[in-house]
């Protein structure tokens, strides 16, 4: 019987739970019918319904809820869309159950009264799913459409904008009557026109609904007109216009969402290599275990989010700014123990020093992996680097504008070190001529220990920068080696603007391949291209000239 | 000279004596997990988790009166590796059963070793199918038991009619992709409302894809995407997703490669409602689980660490081997092979998982949402239980073939429109 041990796929099973998914609208319109003559169901009543029936019967049962009109309601749907309700495993009683540390609380959903602590495994939560929290939304949304803070009422009209639910429309004109704040009646009327979309209404409201959602220009309105289009008469041919016209502009868009994500790539690009920047442009060291100084600093950054988490939890905004001068230093530190331990003895042997740092790298990467366990470690992005904002049709992320900002004040902080400290004079003295340098009284190997430290701290505050975007786990720096390499030799060993150019050129690069080629060949094309250009450039872009170069 | 031989001589009959004393009490299980290297991440604990399964089982009194050993061996995330690795445990060690791989790579690269030398592998992760080999045994998902289930649900209950597929850019998700694009289009979706895209391992920089998935799902249709996304590039991926915004009442994501262990980095607050399909989560609500977790947070004394899917294939497979190996009173592999088929254990999600014919075992299948305490909350679960399909039946290379090792057909892939067998099983 081999053939019984075929996978089953259950159609027939399929085919029912589809036709039950497509009628369950019908069903609900049914249920709300038969409802509402009684209307005697109390909000109490309903509510005890809540944990039972399939997620489309309690999809169901929220719009019965919030059709009570009972501000009651309102937090206790709240509560079931953060998944806070829970069912006592004793009576029965829903209640909603806020986790404190260790200990867990229960209070009336209704009501807001605390009814004492709960043990962990008293309450069984009430499941919620993506479509029920969608109806929670739409639900809440025409509940709160009249609330006294404009934060929750915009948050209410975008609900009602993505449900389009032309039952809404009554609510909608009450509240965009009342609205006073621009801002929440902008998306209001949206959320309007869209219900207007949805419901029969003469062609003359549907075309003023369609040029309202056509002003609005962006992705949001493309998802409502799109579908629009595709059908038949002037309406359609309106949406397609404005489908037409939207698509023009985020053409354009998308060549400035391009230039953005490409600088953005480019600022990660050039955070990791301008420490390489140091140790193997400016040193001719070829310093395999650069990434994992990276490495090394994005692990400090957990430990100081560790130990702020541990004892002062309201400091966690300033965790980072914690973080990079504590990066800075350790990883500074390992880099002058791996200059003065190894890289020393192998100056001028560059393969050895090859050889010998790869080693390095490995060991670091254990050497953490014994420590912290081989998992990714949780290093949260404090409030101001996360969430995004919007330019026109684009979106910019926080942790990704902070970072690219903090690349620059690191390479600026770089560069003026180089040019206009004593340590960084004598650190050119030394790479540009060491025997002469040693003969002014600079004391070269001190130099060396220090550049390479510099080097390597830079390193560390990559990986403060890239904790926010990235893993954390020993695996980090492996990742960004080969990358830094690329783009040190392509700008030019020995100048940080070579580093510069050549970190925020592949960025753009890569990013306007990515859309056309697909990030894998993308990745390929650059290095390709790269190869090409050494052919022709071998010293990359920004070559040193003169005697330097033959030092 | 004939004397420092003399002594070498009279050492190694030692050393011979002294293992052969040990074989006769202990039964040797090895361990291939990488321990170092890029898998580490996922592997390790697997082997915290096989260690803990045989110290349990050694204190209920080992198998056939003898105590196990564990021979644990790092192939350090390195392919071929892999393969000399399992070769030491098989011939140096000789081992009974060898529980270990997590990527497909690694398992090709161990497969021909296992053939050669007739040893036993239980291979415990979610793969892509097309493929049963005799001496392997494979406990995690085939894509029937997780891919086409997530899918189903999709539409279902979310009622999904345009799909981004994207995954990372190797053997796995290029073929369970292949089969989700079949799968879909039998299903009438068409060619535009499919997107597939594919990155580099350890891809950060998301901002691209992330914004294209966007704008494919405002067409107004609603879009969801099936993410084979391998390990540590799920991190950036998700935190891209959170800041701009995809949240999963608009896009929802499932997630083949993403469980407990993979959240544990990450702070899931913006994702909650993301989903993934497995056949066990660390959340199942039931007796079996509760003690397996106790158990496990006993042995590596930290009440923090999480469970997760591959960990429970462990278990279900050490079990099974355990309970073959009682049936046929040996450890010997041919005679575990004939014994272990129809060997039911329990699952930890409170049914029973039986080894079918074709190497592979019968599971529920899950799909669970993430919450913000980085846990799962199971939405949904198949009704019985589904037998793992070697051989797609949506690809048209393998639509005919099934694969049965017990005699007389004995073979992984036969051909049933051919009626005959293909000979070496890939």
């Amino acid at each position: 019987m081999p053939l019984g041990f075929r996978a089953a796929s259950f159609p027939k099973d399929r085919i029912m739970t589809r036709l039950t998914s497509l009628f369950a609208p019908i069903l609900m319109l049914l249920a709300l019918v038969t409802a509402l003559p009684g209307a005697a169901a109390t909000l109490e009543e309903l509510m005890q319904r809540l944990p039972q029936g399939s997620y489309d019967d309690r999809a169901a049962l929220v719009m019965e809820i919030a059709a009570t009109g009972d501000e009651r309601a309102v937090p206790l749907l709240e509560a079931l869309g953060e998944g806070d309700l829970q069912e006592l495993k004793s009576d029965g009683t829903l209640v909603r159950v806020v986790k404190e540390g260790k200990t867990y609380t229960a209070y009336d959903p209704l009501t807001g009264e605390s009814l004492g602590e709960i043990g962990r495994r008293d309450g069984k939560k009430v499941k919620v799913n993506n479509g029920l929290r969608r109806a929670i939304r739409s639900a809440l949304g025409i509940m709160t459409l009249r609330h006294p803070d404009p934060a929750k009422r915009l948050e209410a009209a975008e609900a009602a904008f993505k449900s389009g639910d032309p039952d809404q429309l009554e609510a909608l004109d009450a509240a965009l009557l009342a609205e006073s704040d621009r801002e929440v009646a902008t998306v209001l009327g949206a959320a309007r026109a869209v219900a207007m979309l949805n419901s029969d209404a003469t062609e003359a409201d549907q075309f003023e609904a369609v040029t309202t959602i056509a002003a609005m220009g962006n992705q949001d309105a493309l998802g409502v007109l799109l579908p629009l289009a595709a059908g038949e008469g002037p309406v359609a041919e309106a949406a397609a216009d404005a489908v037409a016209d939207i698509e023009r502009s985020q053409k354009v868009w998308g060549l400035a969402q391009n230039v953005w994500y490409g600088l953005s790539l480019g600022s990660v690009l050039m955070l990791a290599a301008i420490g390489l920047a140091i140790t193997f442009g400016v040193m001719g060291v070829i310093n395999m275990a650069h990434g994992e100084l990276i490495m090394v600093g994005a692990y400090t950054t957990f430990v100081v989010q560790e130990f702020i988490r541990n004892t002062m939890p309201e400091m966690f905004g300033w965790s980072l700014l914690i973080a990079a001068p504590l990066a800075f230093l350790t990883a500074g530190a390992v880099g002058v123990a791996i200059e003065r331990g190894i890289v020393r003895h192998l100056y001028g042997r560059p393969l050895e020093t090859l050889l010998a740092t790869w080693g390095v790298s490995l060991i670091l990467q254990q050497t953490v992996r014994s420590i912290f366990g081989p998992n990714n470690r949780e290093v949260g992005n404090p409030d101001w680097m996360s969430g995004a904002f919007e330019l026109g049709q684009l979106t910019i992320t926080y942790n990704r504008l902070w970072i690219l900002v903090f690349s620059l004040i690191v390479f600026a902080g770089l560069l003026a070190l180089l040019k206009r400290t004593p340590m960084g004079l004598q650190m050119r003295a030394v790479t540009q001529n060491r025997a002469m340098a040693a003969d002014m009284g600079i004391r070269t190997g001190w130099v060396d220990a220090m550049t390479f430290g510099l080097g390597a701290g830079i390193a560390g505050l990559a990986g403060v920068a890239l904790s926010q975007i990235d893993n954390v786990s020993p695996n980090l720096g492996q990742s960004y080696i080969v990358d830094s390499f690329m783009v040190v030799v392509f700008g030019g060993a020995g100048n940080l603007w070579g580093a510069f150019a050549g970190a925020f050129t592949l960025g753009v690069a890569n990013k306007f391949l990515e859309p056309v080629a697909g990030a894998v060949l993308a990745k390929i094309l650059v290095l390709v291209f790269i190869i090409l250009f050494i052919q022709k450039r071998p010293r990359g872009l920004f070559a040193l000239k003169g005697r330097a170069v033959e030092a | 000279m004939t004397k420092l031989s003399l002594l070498a001589g009279a050492a190694m009959t030692a050393l011979v004596s002294a293992t052969a004393a040990q074989a006769e009490d202990t039964i040797k299980v090895g361990i291939l997990h990488s321990l170092s290297g890029t898998m580490a991440i996922s592997e390790t604990t697997l082997k915290d988790a096989m260690l803990m399964l045989i110290e349990e089982q050694n204190k209920n009194g080992g198998l056939l009166g003898k105590q196990l050993e564990a021979v644990v061996v790092d192939p350090a995330s390195d392919w071929p590796l892999f393969a000399e690795k399992a070769r030491e445990l098989l011939e140096v060690h000789e081992v009974a059963a060898v529980f270990g791989n997590w990527t497909s790579v690694s398992r090709k690269s161990v497969l021909p070793v296992f053939e050669e030398l007739n040893g036993l592998l239980f291979y415990p992760v979610q793969y892509e199918g097309e493929e049963s080999q005799r001496n392997v045994f494979y406990t995690g998902a085939a894509p029937n038991q997780q891919a086409i289930p997530a899918v189903d649900y999709l539409l279902e209950n979310e009622g999904v009619e345009r799909w981004v597929l994207a995954g990372t850019d190797y053997v796995y998700p290029r073929t369970t992709n292949k089969i989700l694009e079949a799968y879909l289009k039998s299903l009438g979706v068409a060619e535009e409302d499919i997107m597939i895209n594919y990155t580099p391992f350890g891809h950060s920089d998301w901002q691209t894809i992330v914004s294209d998935i966007k704008a494919f799902g405002s067409a107004g249709k609603k879009t969801a995407v099936v993410s084979t996304i391998n390990g540590d590039a799920n991190v950036p991926f998700y935190k891209e997703l959170g800041n701009q915004g995809v949240s999963a009442e608009d896009i929802p994501v499932v997630a083949f490669s993403v469980g407990e262990e993979e959240l544990a980095g990450l702070d899931t607050a913006p994702l909650v409602g993301h989903l993934a399909a497995w056949n066990y989560f660390m959340s199942v609500d039931t007796e079996e689980n509760d003690e397996f977790i106790e158990a496990w947070h006993g042995f590596i004394g930290d009440e923090d660490r999480v469970t997760n899917d591959p960990m429970e294939a462990h278990y279900i497979g050490f079990n099974m081997w355990l309970k073959a190996v009682e049936k046929a009173g040996t450890t010997d592999a041919d005679a575990v092979i004939d014994s272990i088929i129809g060997v039911s254990v329990p699952n930890l999600s409170g049914g029973f998982s039986a080894m079918m014919p074709n190497h592979h075992i019968t599971k529920p299948v899950l799909v669970g949402e993430i919450q913000d305490d980085g846990q799962f909350d199971i939405v949904w679960e198949t009704t019985g239980l589904v037998a793992g399909d070697a051989w797609s039946d949506y690809l048209p290379d393998s639509a005919n073939l099934i694969a049965d090792w017990r005699a007389p057909m004995s073979c992984g892939n036969f051909d049933v429109a051919k009626g005959q067998c293909g000979g070496v099983s890939q």
